[in-house]
């Protein structure tokens, strides 16, 4: 097996201090590898968005190591001073409300992360309608946001998180907006893009319906990870 | 991809909206200065339509645009007299409220000697006062016609020649009228209580000639300053060259007008630097999930400033642009004249640039603070 993306050792994050203090995270430990679709459940509050924070670098950990893509990211500090750079570069965000950007149309919405990382916008317009294509929403490249169906703009913003190549994909409850068979079409998408693209990914989800698309289903219970369960894909 | 102008686009009805408020505030701004201008060329142009090189007035007094100045009006004899003199003539000056045509006009009466300084520079149409009585020329803004007739005191003249562009501090279109028919005009419209005690005092000096300055052109050659230190030891008057007769006006008319327009400027500036500001602040906080998400993906700091900044500016361009061709096309309709000089519309243009970066500095602040993690909460 390829070495891990993600890699977890020991990492806690709390909120606050004294009697007002929340353990989101505990000593997680966790490795995720290319080409694997990662499941993270829990009750609400167990600390899933905080975990999902961490590994994207928008939250600080209080302790532990983290290794992205092999590169010691986090060992007690930020050890890149350029965050936003490597999330650029490496990682994909999917937003459970798509947060597609209002003001430009699908494709736009898909280069602007393409043209970030210093793209041309011819390039980053090549890219952002093969990625549309490779969704099956290229139909829909010159619709604005507001005028998408909930499944449409989901695959907009996997389009845009793909738009990088990024090792990493990140998403926080991508289907609960969905009914079951748009969110199973999503699913089959992040499959889709784990295989052929030997990119990691990570979805925090409630959705049952979906469980039984996983390789991995980790359990956080007050932000410590539970037994993992291997799951038939 | 310019995320500023998709923004815009976005939302352009608010947007032009707001610049078409802003353009008005900026027209206004630059009407103001326009006026500012007009009246300095207004009320100089008076003076300097005399074209000559020295104001006798009386003693101790700044002259007639700044208070009463009174001078024996046979004092000009004895100052064409004087060594270097190429000509002097008396002038009076006087506000009247004429009645023409059913409506008041305020004008201001002008006294000159015919074919001696201070008389009416070059008509643009008709011809010179050539007869000692009851012929007037007027300025075109009074809206007298050749050959037309208006009333003045207790005597009608008859408008033979036209001016452009002479009008007194106040804006009032400057009528010209000779010396002879002005002190006859200023006895006329005294109150009949100064009217007894000049008639009296007539009787014991057997005059009523008095003028408000003498206006005197000098040979080629003969230094205006030494001519006026040489009036200032004569009792009872005092000189003034040319310049410094410009600049106590300036002083005395213009400059509170400047201040009142300064004042009103800054205080123009200071709304639209808040207005832009504000809307600014509201294009931000309007735009609080999308920079969020921008941040998230890992847009830089530069890019989200930049967006702000270049929405503020292009606020600010649009505005200007709308406001100085607004001003452009109207001011004709203006009841002041506007000078607009392109230096003035270039300076404010630089200040409103400036404006619109202090007035994105509330967005900048805000979009900066926004957590990236924000993008992610439902
Ligand atoms: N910024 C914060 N400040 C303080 N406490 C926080 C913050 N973010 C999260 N927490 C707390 O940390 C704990 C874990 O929160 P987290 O959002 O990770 O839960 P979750 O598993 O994603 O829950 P849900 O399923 O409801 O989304 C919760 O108790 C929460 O109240
Ligand atoms: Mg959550």
């Amino acid at each position: 097996m390829d070495a891990p993306v993600v890699e977890l050792r020991n990492v806690s994050k709390h909120f606050g201090e004294g009697p007002t203090r929340v353990d989101a995270l505990r000593d997680v430990s966790l490795d995720v590898h290319p080409g694997t679709v990662v499941g993270l459940r829990g009750p609400s509050g167990s600390g899933k968005s905080t975990l999902l924070n961490v590994i994207g670098c928008i939250l600080e950990p209080n302790a532990g190591t983290m290794r992205l893509n092999g590169e010691l990211v986090y060992d007690g500090r930020w050890l890149r001073p350029d965050l936003r750079g490597l999330r650029l570069e490496k990682i994909g965000f999917i937003f459970q409300s798509h947060n597609l950007l209002p003001f430009l149309n699908a494709w736009e919405n898909v280069a602007i992360a393409r043209t970030l990382a210093g793209a041309t916008l011819a390039r980053a317009k090549a890219r952002a309608l093969e990625l549309l294509n490779y969704l099956g929403v290229e139909h829909r490249k010159d619709a604005m946001p507001g005028q998408l169906s909930g499944g449409e703009a989901q695959r907009i913003a996997i389009a845009r998180a793909l738009a990088n190549d990024p090792r990493i994909v990140l998403a926080d409850e991508p289907t609960a907006a969905l009914d079951s068979q748009r969110a199973g079409a999503v699913m089959d998408l992040l499959r889709k893009v784990a295989t052929e693209r030997r990119t990691a990914v990570i979805v925090v989800t409630h959705d049952e319906k979906i469980f039984d698309r996983f390789d991995h289903i980790h359990l956080l219970r007050d932000g410590a990870l539970e037994a993992m369960q291997a799951q038939a894909a | 991809m310019n995320l500023a102008l998709k923004d815009i686009g976005h939302n352009l009805g608010r947007f032009l909206l707001t610049c078409l408020g802003l353009s008005l505030l900026l027209g206004i701004v630059l009407a103001m200065i326009g006026i500012y201008r007009g009246l300095i060329q207004e009320s100089l142009g008076l003076v300097r339509a005399a074209d000559v090189q020295v104001w006798v007035v009386e003693g101790g007094t700044r002259g007639p645009f700044a208070e009463a100045s009174r001078v024996p009006g046979d004092m000009r004899e004895a100052i064409a007299a004087q060594w270097g003199v190429a000509a002097a003539g008396a002038v009076a000056y006087q506000n009247v409220e004429a009645q023409h045509r059913g409506a008041t006009k305020r004008l201001l009466v002008v006294g000159a000697q015919i074919a001696k300084p201070g008389e009416a520079p070059s008509v643009t149409a008709g011809r010179a006062i050539l007869r000692s009585r009851y012929e007037a020329i007027a300025d075109a803004s009074a809206g007298l016609a050749l050959g037309e007739r208006i009333t003045l005191g207790r005597d009608s003249f008859t408008v033979v020649g036209l001016t452009r562009d002479l009008v007194a501090s106040g804006g009032d279109p400057v009528v010209f009228i000779t010396l002879r028919d002005a002190q006859k005009l200023q006895f006329d419209l005294a109150p009949a209580a100064a009217r007894r005690e000049a008639a009296r005092a007539t009787a014991a000096a057997g005059s009523t000639d008095t003028v408000n300055a003498i206006l005197v052109r000098l040979l080629p050659g003969v230094d205006p300053q030494r001519f006026v230190r040489e009036i200032a030891r004569w009792k009872h008057l005092s000189a003034y060259t040319q310049a410094e007769q410009e600049t106590i006006l300036s002083r005395s008319v213009i400059e509170r007008a400047r201040r009142q327009i300064g004042l009103f400027t800054s205080l123009l500036l200071v709304v639209s630097t808040v207005i832009i500001g504000l809307i600014i602040y509201t294009m931000t906080i309007d735009k609080k999930k999308s920079i969020a998400t921008l941040k998230l993906i890992g847009a830089p700091d530069r890019r989200i400033i930049g967006l702000i900044v270049q929405q503020a500016l292009a606020m600010g361009l649009i505005s200007f642009a709308a406001g100085a061709a607004l001003i452009n096309a109207t001011h004709g309709l203006f009841p002041r004249r506007l000078v607009l000089e392109p230096a003035d519309a270039v300076t404010l243009f630089g200040i409103v640039l400036v404006v619109c970066l202090i007035a994105s500095g509330l967005g900048v602040r805000t979009a900066l603070k926004i957590d990236p993690a924000s993008a992610l909460a439902g």
